[in-house]
C-alpha cells in the first residue's frame, strides 16, 4: 500500500457520524459513489477517521464466487471478496481498495471497515430496520425475511426510516467534537440504490445450549441466590444511540443520515396479530448475536462485542414484536 | 478415581445474565449456555479446585443427588466443555500462567 496522492475526485461518506474520505481517480466512480450515498457524502472534507485510495479493476478478473474473507497481517486488515481486495492501516489511518467499478464491493468494504472500527467503540452493525419516532429510535432485528423491510413500509409519515437492512449502533457520547451530530445537521438528501440481495453474512455466533444432567432427576434443594445479579449503576452510563446508513435492503433506499438515543429493540417474528412479548436479557443477548454484522476471526474484538451485547442487554429494553402487515403495529411503537 | 481440574480457556469471554451462564468462544465464535448446574461448576473452576471437591462442597448438599452419580456426570460435562475449547482440563493444578 504506497503513499496516497490526492491527484483524483475525493468522496467523504460520514456514516455513524464517521467521515471517511473516499479517492478516485474516475470522476464516473465518483459519481456513482455521490449518488449512491445521498445525504451520506459531506459537502465539505472533514476530519477524515482515514482515507480510503480505490484502484478500479477492469471487468472480469474477479471470481464472483468468492467469500469474505478478513485477517490482520502485521498491524493490517486485509479484506478480500470475488469482487475487491482492500486493505487498511489503523495506524496510519489509511487504505486502499482494489475493486471493479461496481457499488456493491465499497459498500461491502465500508461494512466491514465500519464494523471493525465500532468493535472498538461499544458498538456494532446489525441485521436489522431502524426508525425514528419522537427523537427515539427503535430497532427491528431479524434475518432475511422476518419482516424488516415490511416494517418499514408500514411506517406512518411521522417515522423516519434509518435503515431497512443494516442499522448501526454505538454506545452513546456525552461529547462529540469535530464530527456532525443531531437532526439540525441533517441533510435530507435522499437516494434511490439497487438493492443488495447477493451479499450476506451471518450472524457472529452460533448458539449452544450445554447442561449438567445429573442423573436426570435431581431438583435443587435450595432457591439459588440471586442478589449479585441485581441491576448495576447502568442508569449512569450513557445511552446507546442508533445511526442512519445507507446500507439498504429491499427497500432500496438510504436511510436518513441521523442518529438518536436507542429507546428500544424489538426481535420481528411474524404472526396472526400484533402483540409485543418480554424477553428476557440471555434470549436477547442470543437473538442479538445472531444478527451482528462481523467478519474478521479476532479473538480480541469478538470479545469485546461479547461485553457490548451484554451491556446492551441490560440497558436497552428488548422485546419481540410479534407483527402482522398491518399499519395498526406502529400503534404498538411509541 | 483419579482427581480432574478445571480452568476457563483463555480464548473466551463470559457474562452471567439472568443467572444464566453465557460463554462466547472467541475462537469460533461460538455462543454455549449453561444451565444452573452447569453454571456453578463454570463459577467454581479455578484451576486448583479438584472437581470432586466442587461437586461434594457445591452440588452435592443444593441437589439430591448421591454423590458417585454427580461426580459421573459432571466429569461428562466437563469434557463437553474442553471438547468445544472453552474449558482446560488436566489431572494436574493448573496454574494461572497455563
Amino acid at each position: 500500500m504506497g503513499e496516497l496522492v490526492s491527484t483524483g475526485r475525493e468522496v467523504a461518506i460520514e456514516i455513524g457520524a464517521m467521515p471517511i474520505l473516499v479517492r478516485t481517480d474516475s470522476p464516473e466512480f465518483a459519481r456513482l459513489l455521490e449518488d449512491r450515498y445521498g445525504g451520506f457524502v459531506t459537502a465539505a472534507p472533514l476530519r477524515p477517521v482515514f482515507e480510503l485510495e480505490i484502484e478500479l479493476a477492469p471487468p472480469g478478473i474477479i471470481n464472483p464466487d468468492e467469500e469474505v474473507r478478513v485477517r490482520l497481517e502485521s498491524g493490517r486488515w486485509v479484506m478480500e471478496r470475488g469482487d475487491f481486495h482492500a486493505e487498511w492501516d489503523p495506524e496510519r489511518r489509511q487504505g486502499w481498495v482494489r475493486q471493479t467499478a461496481n457499488p456493491y464491493a465499497i459498500d461491502a468494504v465500508l461494512r466491514i471497515l465500519h464494523s471493525l472500527i465500532l468493535a472498538r467503540e461499544g458498538g456494532f452493525l446489525l441485521h436489522a430496520a431502524s426508525a425514528v419516532r419522537n427523537g427515539r429510535a427503535f430497532l427491528f432485528s431479524g434475518v432475511s425475511g422476518a419482516g424488516k423491510t415490511t416494517i418499514s413500509r408500514l411506517a406512518p409519515s411521522d417515522v423516519v426510516l434509518l435503515t431497512d437492512e443494516i442499522s448501526y449502533v454505538r454506545e452513546g457520547r456525552i461529547q462529540d467534537s469535530g464530527v456532525r451530530s443531531q437532526e439540525s445537521e441533517v441533510r435530507s438528501q435522499k437516494s434511490e440504490v439497487g438493492s443488495e440481495n447477493e451479499y450476506s453474512c451471518g450472524g457472529l455466533a452460533e448458539s449452544q445450549d450445554l447442561s449438567v444432567p445429573l442423573g436426570g432427576t435431581a431438583e435443587r434443594l435450595a432457591a439459588p441466590d440471586t442478589s449479585s445479579l441485581a441491576p448495576d449503576t447502568w442508569h449512569l452510563a450513557p445511552a446507546f444511540e442508533a445511526f442512519g446508513t445507507p446500507f439498504a435492503g429491499e427497500l432500496a433506499r438510504v436511510g436518513e443520515n441521523m442518529r438518536a438515543p436507542l429507546a428500544a429493540l424489538y426481535l420481528l417474528a411474524q404472526g396472526p396479530e400484533n402483540r409485543v412479548e418480554p424477553v428476557g436479557d440471555a434470549e436477547a443477548a442470543r437473538g442479538l448475536l445472531r444478527n451482528i454484522l462481523f467478519f474478521a476471526r479476532d479473538e480480541e474484538l469478538v470479545r469485546m462485542i461479547f461485553q457490548t451485547v451484554c451491556d446492551f442487554v441490560r440497558r436497552v429494553p428488548v422485546r419481540r414484536l410479534v407483527f402482522t402487515p398491518d399499519v395498526r403495529v406502529w400503534e404498538l411503537i411509541q | 478415581m483419579s482427581s480432574l481440574y478445571i480452568a476457563h480457556s483463555k480464548e473466551i469471554a463470559a457474562r452471567v445474565l439472568e443467572g444464566e451462564m453465557m460463554i462466547m468462544s472467541a475462537r469460533d465464535p461460538t455462543l454455549f449456555s449453561l444451565n444452573e448446574l452447569g453454571t456453578i461448576i463454570w463459577q467454581a473452576a479455578d484451576g486448583a479446585t479438584p472437581l470432586q471437591e466442587i461437586v461434594e462442597r457445591k452440588i452435592c448438599p443444593e441437589f439430591d443427588v448421591e454423590p458417585e452419580e454427580a461426580l459421573k456426570d459432571a466429569e461428562s460435562f466437563v469434557r463437553e466443555l474442553a471438547s468445544h475449547g472453552i474449558l482446560v482440563v488436566s489431572d494436574q493444578p493448573i496454574g494461572a500462567g497455563e
